[in-house]
C-alpha cells in the first residue's frame, strides 16, 4: 500500500491551509485515494498503473490546491473574529443593499417622487406640531438646573379682589410671608408683569415690563451679560427707582446694542429709572410664550405706579417660584407648605373681607408645583390643541403610510418574478427581505430629511400665525435631541410599517407558483391583493375621521364668527386712554372722557361714540355677587358688571328691549340706576317686568351699601369672550363710578363708517386740543375679535389642510386599488363585454367594487370619528362632537371623492376592446 | 446533487462520489481533486457537517450528513428544478398540440 501523505502534501502545497485542518484534509484524502487504489487494482490494473491513475486524479489540473484556497478563504473570513468581522460584512451588506435600492428608485422616478413627497408631508406635519408641542410644553428654562425650580400656588378656589397679572398667584403680603416662613427652598422671589408706557404722550408705545423681587436673577442663575443684575439690596421697601434690567432684545431695539446703554434712563410710565445691566440673549422670564423688555424691582411699584397700592391685601398680581434645597421633592414642599399656609392666611387676610370671604380664605392651602419649563399662558391655551393637532397628524402619516405600502406592494407583485429568479438562483429569503426592506430604508430617509426642511418652514408659519402685529409669539424653535429623536423614531416606524409588510410578503414567494403561473401572479396575489384593500378600507375610514374633524372645527369657527354677540362687531374703533401719568382726581378723568366722547361725536362720519370701563370680549372682566332688594344672597349670584356712558348701547348697537339708556342726568348725587341684560332678568328676576326693581352688590365691610334701581334692559351680550354662554350683565353710569371702585383705564367705542386711519388722527387732534398728556391706543375692534379666536382659526386651517390631505391620499390609494382590478380582470371584462355586457354594466361592476370598500370604510371612520371627536369636545363651539350633520357632510364629501377616483379606471376599463383582451389571453 | 445523496443518511466522500457515478451510470464523475472542495464548501455554508466516525474493525472515516439549513436549501432547489421541468414539459406539450 502506497503511502499518499507525501503525494497529497505535495498537492496542498501553495493552498496556504492551517496545519491541523491541513493534516483533516491529508486523512480524508489518504482514505479516499487508499479505497480508489484498491478499487483499481480489484479492477485488474497493476500496483504501479492504480498508484499513477490515482495520483492524477488527485493533481487533476492542480484543482485540489485552487479550490481548496478559495475554499479555505471563504472559511477564513467568516471563521474570522465573530462580531467585528460578521459586523462589517453586514453593515458592507446593507450598504450595497442601500445602493441598489437608491439605483432601483432611481429607475422608477414617478414612484419615488410621489412616496418620498406624501412621506415628508406627513413627517413635516408632526414634526412641526411636535416642535411647537416642544417649545411651549417639554423644553426646560434656558436656565441653571430648571429641574429644581417649583412654583407655589394657592390651590384652585374662589378669592375675590383684582387680578392684574399673567400669573396672578398671590398678593404681595402672602408673598412677603411665604418668603419669610417657608423652609422648603433654597432661594425663592417673586414676579409680576406690567406693561410700561415708554412715551410721555400722544400714542402710546409700551415695554413688557417685570416686576422682580431682588432674588430673582439669582435664584434662576442669570449671569449679567453687561452690567450688574438687580439683587436683594436692591429690593427694600422705599428703594425708589435703583434701577431695570432690560433683556437682550430690548437692548438692541431701543439702544442698539451699544455699551453705552448701562447707565442711561428709561422713561417708564414717565418716570425715570436707570439701566443696570442686560441679560443674556436666550433669557426671556419664566413665562414660555412672553419675553420680557424691562425687569424694576417690586419696591419701586409705588413710585412707577402711584395710583395702585402694592400692599392691598385683595390685589392679586405676583407670581412666586423657588430653588428646591437639596433633597427636598415638590411632594414634600407640598406638605411644608400646606402646613404653614394657616399661619400665613391668618396673617395676611384682607381686612375689607366679609365673614363669608374670610371664610374662603382661609380654607386655601399653598401648594408647590414643579416648574422646570416655566409657566406659560400659551401653554395653557394652546397645549390641548396641540396635543389634539399632533393626533390628526400622525392619521395623515399613517394613512401615507398605508398609501405606500400598498405602492408598495403593488411593486413587489410586478417584481414577483425578478424575487422568485432570486430565491431560486439560491439567494435567501432573509436576504430578499433585507434587499426590499432597504429599498424602504432609503425611501424613510429620504422622506424624513424632507419632512425635516418642510417642518422647518411649517412650524414657524404657523407661529406667525399666532403672532399678531404687534407682538411676536419668542419661542424658542431650535432643533433639539429631543425633536431629531421624534424624527428618528418616525422614520423607523413608518418604514417599518410600509416596508416591512411588503417585503415579507417577498420572502414568502412562492418560487414554483410564479415562474409555473407566466406573468401574472394568480395564485400568490389574491392574498396580496385583500391586504391592499384591507388597507385602503383603514385610509377611507381614518380619512372620515380626519374630514369629520375638519368639519367641525371649521363649523365651530363659523359659528363663532357668525354668531350674534348681541352688538354688531364691524365698524368699531376701540381706544384706550391711559391718565396714569397726570394723576388726575375722579372727577378730573369723568370731565376729560365726556369732552372727549363729545367731541369725538362731533366728528363727521361718527355715528355715536361712548365710553366703557371693560372693553368687551377682550378677557377682562369685573364681578361681583348681586342681591336683589327684599330676597337674601343666593348662591352663585354672580354677576358681570361694565361702567359705561350714555350712548354705550348706541354705538355697540345693542338693542334696548325695554326702559331707557343711562343719560347726562345720571351723575353723582342722582339716584343710582343701573340697565341689566336679559339674562340677568332670568337668572335674578325670574324673567318678570324689571323696571323700576332694586339691588345691591356684595360690598367689603368698609364699604356703604349701594342700592341699584333698574332703568333698562337690553339684549345678551357677550362678556369675556366669544366662545362663553351668555350670563348675567349689568351695567352702571360711568359718571355715577366712586373714587373707591376698582379703578381701570376706560375705552372710547366709536361706531363709524369713516377709514379707520382717518378716524384715528381725528381723535389724536382732538387729545391734543382737550390734554396732549394723555396717551391713546388705538384697537379695531373687529380685528380684536378675530384674534381672540386665534386658537379655533389655526384649528379651522390646519384640521381642513390635513382632512384634504387624508381625503387625497385614501382616493389615490383607492383608486390605485382599483385601477389594479380592473388592470388584473381586463381578461374576464373583455369576455364578459364579448358575452353581450354592455358598457354601463361593466362600469357598475367596477364601481361597486369600490362602493363595497366605501361602505366598510365609512362604517369603521363613523365609528372612530364618533369616539374620536369626544377628545375635541372643549374647543367646539355649539356642535356636539356627534353632530350628525357634520358626520353626514363628510361621509357625503368622502363617497362623492371615492366614487369619482373609482370612475376613472371604470370607465377604461369599459373601453376594453374584448378582441385585445382575448388576444392578451 | 450531493445534498439529495445525503438526505437519507451520513456518508463518507469516497461514498459519495461512488453512488454519483453510479446513479448517474458514468455521466457525472467526481474525483478526488473535484469532490472535496465542493464538500468543504457545502460545509462552510452550513448546508452539511462532516464528523470523524471510528468504527469497530473499520477504518477512521469522516462522514457527512445534511443539516437542517441545507435540507431547506434542497426542498427549494427540487422546488425550482421541478418548475423548471415543468416548465419545460408544458413548452414540450404545447409543441405536440
Amino acid at each position: 500500500m502506497p503511502d499518499w501523505k507525501f503525494e497529497i502534501q505535495k498537492q496542498l502545497a501553495g493552498a496556504d491551509i492551517a496545519p491541523s485542518r491541513e493534516a483533516e484534509i491529508i486523512e480524508e484524502l489518504r482514505q479516499h485515494l487508499a479505497d480508489r487504489y484498491q478499487e483499481l487494482v480489484s479492477s485488474g490494473l497493476s500496483a504501479e498503473e492504480a498508484y499513477q491513475a490515482a495520483v492524477a486524479e488527485l493533481s487533476d489540473n492542480k484543482i485540489l490546491a485552487r479550490e481548496l484556497r478559495r475554499v479555505q478563504r471563504r472559511r477564513y473570513r467568516s471563521l474570522a473574529p465573530p462580531t467585528a468581522g460578521e459586523r462589517r460584512n453586514l453593515l458592507a451588506d446593507l450598504w450595497m443593499d442601500l445602493r441598489y435600492g437608491a439605483r432601483l428608485l432611481r429607475l422608477s422616478p414617478g414612484f419615488s417622487v410621489i412616496a418620498i413627497l406624501s412621506l415628508a408631508l406627513g413627517i413635516g406635519a408632526n414634526a412641526a406640531i411636535f416642535q411647537l408641542i416642544d417649545a411651549v410644553r417639554l423644553r426646560s428654562l434656558p436656565v441653571k438646573n430648571p429641574q429644581e425650580l417649583a412654583e407655589v400656588k394657592l390651590d384652585p378656589g374662589s378669592r375675590s379682589g383684582s387680578f392684574t397679572s399673567r400669573s396672578a398667584s398671590v398678593t404681595n403680603a402672602l408673598w412677603e410671608q411665604i418668603r419669610d416662613h417657608q423652609q422648603a427652598f433654597s432661594g425663592i422671589f417673586a414676579w409680576g408683569d406690567d406693561r410700561f408706557n415708554l412715551t410721555t404722550s400722544g400714542e402710546s408705545r409700551y415695554a413688557f415690563g417685570l416686576w422682580v423681587s431682588g432674588d430673582f436673577f439669582n435664584v434662576l442663575g442669570v449671569k449679567p451679560l453687561l452690567g450688574r443684575l438687580l439683587t436683594v439690596q436692591d429690593d427694600v421697601p422705599g428703594c425708589g427707582t435703583p434701577g431695570a434690567v432690560i433683556s437682550y432684545a430690548f437692548w438692541q431695539r431701543e439702544f442698539g446694542g451699544g455699551a453705552d446703554a448701562i447707565g442711561k434712563t428709561l422713561l417708564l410710565d414717565s418716570h425715570p429709572v436707570p439701566v443696570i445691566g442686560v441679560t443674556p440673549p436666550d433669557f426671556f422670564g419664566v413665562e414660555v410664550g412672553w419675553r420680557y423688555g424691562v425687569a424694576v424691582p417690586i419696591c419701586s411699584e409705588p413710585v412707577i405706579e402711584p395710583q395702585n397700592d402694592m400692599h392691598r391685601r385683595n390685589w392679586w398680581w405676583l407670581g412666586v417660584m423657588g430653588r428646591l434645597k437639596p433633597g427636598w421633592t415638590v411632594k414634600s414642599a407640598t406638605s411644608h407648605l400646606n402646613a404653614i399656609s394657616p399661619g400665613i392666611l391668618e396673617a395676611t387676610l384682607p381686612e375689607m373681607y366679609t365673614p363669608e370671604m374670610a371664610k374662603q380664605y382661609l380654607a386655601h392651602k399653598l401648594e408647590a408645583h414643579p416648574a422646570g419649563s416655566g409657566v406659560s399662558a400659551l401653554r395653557a391655551d394652546y397645549e390641548h390643541s396641540l396635543w389634539l393637532l399632533l393626533g390628526i397628524a400622525a392619521m395623515v402619516l399613517v394613512i401615507a403610510c398605508a398609501n405606500l405600502a400598498n405602492l408598495m406592494l403593488a411593486r413587489t407583485s410586478a417584481r414577483e418574478r425578478e424575487i422568485a429568479v432570486r430565491l431560486a438562483l439560491g439567494a435567501s429569503r432573509g436576504r430578499v427581505v433585507r434587499q426590499l426592506l432597504a429599498e424602504s430604508i432609503v425611501l424613510a430617509v429620504a422622506g424624513t430629511v424632507l419632512g425635516a426642511v418642510l417642518a422647518q418652514g411649517l412650524s414657524r408659519s404657523l407661529l406667525t400665525f399666532l403672532s399678531t402685529s404687534r407682538e411676536s409669539v419668542p419661542l424658542d424653535l431650535s432643533m433639539d435631541w429631543r425633536l431629531f429623536a421624534f424624527m428618528a423614531v418616525l422614520a423607523i416606524v413608518t418604514c417599518l410599517f410600509f416596508g416591512l409588510t411588503p417585503a415579507l410578503r417577498a420572502g414568502r414567494t412562492g418560487i414554483g407558483a410564479v415562474m409555473k403561473a407566466g406573468s401574472r401572479g394568480l395564485t400568490a396575489t389574491r392574498e396580496r391583493f385583500n391586504l391592499r384593500r384591507v388597507l385602503v378600507v383603514c385610509q377611507l375610514a381614518l380619512s372620515l375621521v380626519l374630514m369629520t374633524g375638519a368639519f367641525l372645527f371649521v363649523g365651530s369657527l363659523h359659528k363663532l364668527l357668525v354668531q350674534d354677540a348681541g352688538f354688531k362687531k364691524d365698524g368699531i374703533l376701540s381706544v384706550s386712554i391711559d391718565f396714569t401719568r397726570l394723576n388726575m382726581s375722579k372727577e378730573r378723568t369723568t370731565e376729560f372722557e365726556n369732552e372727549l366722547a363729545d367731541q369725538t361725536r362731533a366728528i363727521p362720519g361718527v355715528q355715536s361714540a361712548a365710553i366703557a370701563s371693560i372693553l368687551p370680549l377682550s378677557g377682562s372682566s369685573m364681578n361681583n355677587i348681586v342681591i336683589m332688594e327684599g330676597s337674601t344672597r343666593q348662591k352663585d349670584a354672580t354677576a358681570n358688571l361694565n361702567f359705561v356712558s350714555p350712548e354705550y348701547f348706541k354705538a355697540m348697537d345693542t338693542p334696548m328691549i325695554a326702559g331707557r339708556d343711562f343719560n347726562d342726568h345720571d351723575v353723582p348725587g342722582s339716584p343710582l340706576v343701573a340697565i341689566v341684560t336679559e339674562r340677568f332678568v332670568q337668572r335674578f328676576l325670574q324673567g318678570q317686568n324689571s323696571i323700576g326693581k332694586q339691588f345691591h352688590v356684595e360690598e367689603y365691610v368698609n364699604r356703604p351699601k349701594k342700592v341699584y334701581e333698574i332703568v333698562g334692559v337690553v339684549k345678551n351680550e357677550k362678556y369675556v369672550d366669544l366662545r362663553e354662554d351668555f350670563v348675567p350683565i349689568f351695567f352702571l353710569p360711568e359718571a355715577q363710578v366712586n373714587a373707591d371702585d376698582p379703578d381701570t383705564s376706560p375705552f372710547l367705542m366709536i361706531r363709524s363708517d369713516m377709514e379707520t386711519a382717518e378716524l384715528v388722527s381725528s381723535v389724536k387732534r382732538i387729545l391734543e386740543k382737550i390734554n396732549p398728556g394723555v396717551s391713546l391706543n388705538f384697537r379695531n375692534f373687529n380685528e380684536m375679535l378675530r384674534r381672540s379666536l386665534l386658537r379655533e382659526r389655526l384649528m379651522a386651517v390646519l384640521s381642513g389642510f390635513f382632512g384634504l390631505l387624508a381625503a387625497l391620499l385614501a382616493t389615490i390609494g383607492l383608486y390605485g386599488v382599483i385601477s389594479y382590478m380592473v388592470s388584473r380582470r381586463t381578461n374576464e371584462i373583455g369576455i364578459r363585454m364579448a358575452l353581450g355586457a354592455d358598457r354601463t354594466s361593466v362600469v357598475g361592476m367596477i364601481v361597486r367594487q369600490a362602493g363595497v370598500l366605501l361602505v366598510f370604510g365609512v362604517v369603521i371612520g363613523v365609528m372612530l370619528s364618533l369616539a374620536a371627536a369626544q377628545t375635541a369636545r372643549t374647543l367646539l363651539f355649539e356642535l356636539k362632537p356627534s353632530d350628525p350633520l357634520t358626520l353626514a357632510g363628510a361621509t357625503l364629501l368622502l363617497s362623492v371623492v371615492a366614487l369619482l377616483a373609482s370612475y376613472l379606471p371604470a370607465r377604461r376599463a369599459s373601453r376594453v376592446d374584448p378582441m385585445t383582451a382575448l388576444r392578451d389571453e | 446533487m450531493i445534498l439529495a445523496l445525503i438526505e437519507s443518511r451520513a456518508r463518507h466522500g469516497y461514498e459519495i462520489s461512488k453512488l454519483i457515478e453510479s446513479r448517474s451510470e458514468g455521466a457525472v464523475r467526481f474525483n478526488v481533486a473535484s469532490l472535496y472542495p465542493l464538500l468543504y464548501r457545502l460545509e462552510n455554508r452550513g448546508w452539511i457537517q462532516g464528523r470523524w466516525v471510528d468504527k469497530a474493525g473499520q477504518r477512521r472515516r469522516r462522514y457527512y450528513r445534511l443539516t437542517p439549513a441545507g435540507r431547506k436549501v434542497l426542498r427549494a432547489q427540487r422546488n425550482t428544478w421541478q418548475a423548471f421541468v415543468a416548465a419545460i414539459n408544458r413548452i414540450a406539450g404545447m409543441e405536440h398540440a
